[in-house]
């Protein structure tokens, strides 16, 4: 057991550096979590009161919703969502979501920057339907 | 007192059973939510067993009759224009005969013949060889309706379909596209660098119940319709003019069928 400091030393160091992430929260930004980020709607969302599901719906799932909706309009040619209350939509990111939320760097970027993902949907899809550019 | 403690521990169980799995229970009711969302064909949707075209080229004088047509496909496709053959993008465009049919060109052709244009495009074929090649299923033969069409979110840009298809339908996007768009169409997507890419027959256009847009363009030189129904306008002239297709031999049953 002659080695037992070295091991003691070498233990406290290994756990400091595993647990850099933690202490350096809570040193440097006072164990606080960043904000959340806020979301604009455009004039447009806001009279519409209501997106195709209910907000929390969308939060959560919305990639899911557009992956389901991608796969129909695509394979099934089915177009048309009828959400649970009875409303049709045309299944369409670029001129149904993005024709509403046409403001995609103070509402799709602030939450995907916050969240780190980096989705490539606007490789093709056009961003704002509306814009004349 | 033996099985009263049997007793308690299984009610602990139970119910340690009942917290945990919460969570789990939560995610079947959303799962429900999700089912109870339902999809549909527009109301003015255009349906047909297959889709195919009849081109009457006898109407087409010069090349220069094609361009409208070729225009507006290309436009609201947002087709980009690159100079660099090598790089091309095309979805319909002219060829000439004994490009667009190499297995029917006799010698001492009529030189009218010879020197018509042919529109040429993606055959739609009833048996087509790219979706055998794609090891993605990004291309696939429409059950619905016989369109075969893309799902570009899914191709990998392998360029099998490219290899496979012996008409030359699909162009490859080495270079993004978007810079060499000139007008671009907003309520359709652009392609990204690294996809293969066609014509959709007018996916789109259908499912809001109009004609593709080369055939609204031609004023008449190009029909469209139901193969597979006899009253149609594209079995009557089938039926009244003798047609031919591209490589017919091949076997790939292609849906557009040329009037000479």
């Amino acid at each position: 057991m002659s080695d037992k400091k070295l091991i003691i030393i070498g233990l406290v160091i290994f756990f400091v550096i595993v647990a850099f992430p933690l202490w350096y929260h809570f040193l440097f930004h006072g164990g606080k979590a960043a904000p959340a980020p806020e979301l604009e709607l455009t004039d447009k969302a806001k009279a519409a009161k209501v997106c195709v599901r209910s907000t929390q719906y969308m939060t959560a799932e919305h990639m899911q919703l557009l992956d389901v909706w991608r796969e129909s309009v695509v394979r099934e040619a089915e177009r048309v969502y009828v959400s649970p209350d009875g409303k049709e939509y045309n299944m369409s990111l670029s001129n149904t979501c993005l024709d509403c939320h046409s403001n995609k760097a103070e509402f799709c970027d602030r939450c995907h920057n916050y969240a780190s993902v980096r989705p490539y949907c606007w490789d093709c899809h056009i961003d704002n339907p509306k814009e004349k550019s | 007192m033996d099985s009263s403690r049997r007793r308690v521990l299984q009610l602990l169980g139970l119910s340690a059973l009942g917290l945990t799995t919460k969570p789990i229970r939560d995610a079947f009711a959303q799962e429900e939510e999700q089912v109870q969302a339902q999809f549909k064909k527009g109301e003015n949707a255009l349906t047909a067993q297959q889709w195919a075209m009849v081109i009457n080229t006898r109407a087409f004088e010069s090349e220069g009759d094609l361009e409208p047509l070729i225009e507006a496909c290309h436009k609201i496709h947002n087709v980009p224009k690159l100079e660099n053959k090598n790089h091309e993008i095309k979805w319909i465009w002219p060829e000439p005969y004994h490009n667009a049919f190499p297995l029917k060109a006799g010698r001492f052709l009529s030189e009218e013949v010879e020197h018509r244009s042919f529109l040429v495009l993606c055959n739609h074929c009833e048996n087509p060889s790219c979706v055998r090649a794609c090891p993605t299923k990004a291309t696939f033969k429409r059950e619905s309706d016989g369109i075969v069409l893309m799902d570009f979110h899914r191709c990998i840009g392998c360029r099998f379909c490219m290899a496979a298809c012996p008409f030359g339908a699909r162009s490859f996007n080495f270079r993004d596209p978007r810079p060499f768009i000139r007008e671009t169409n907003k309520q359709f997507p652009t392609r990204m660098k690294g996809v293969v890419e066609k014509c959709n027959f007018c996916a789109e256009r259908l499912a809001v119940g109009q004609m593709p847009a080369c055939v609204e363009a031609s004023e008449g030189k190009l029909t469209f319709g139901d193969l597979y129904d006899p009253e149609s306008e594209v079995r009557e002239l089938i039926r009244t003019n003798y047609t031919i297709r591209r490589k017919q031999m091949l076997g790939t049953e292609p849906s557009v069928y040329y009037i000479v």
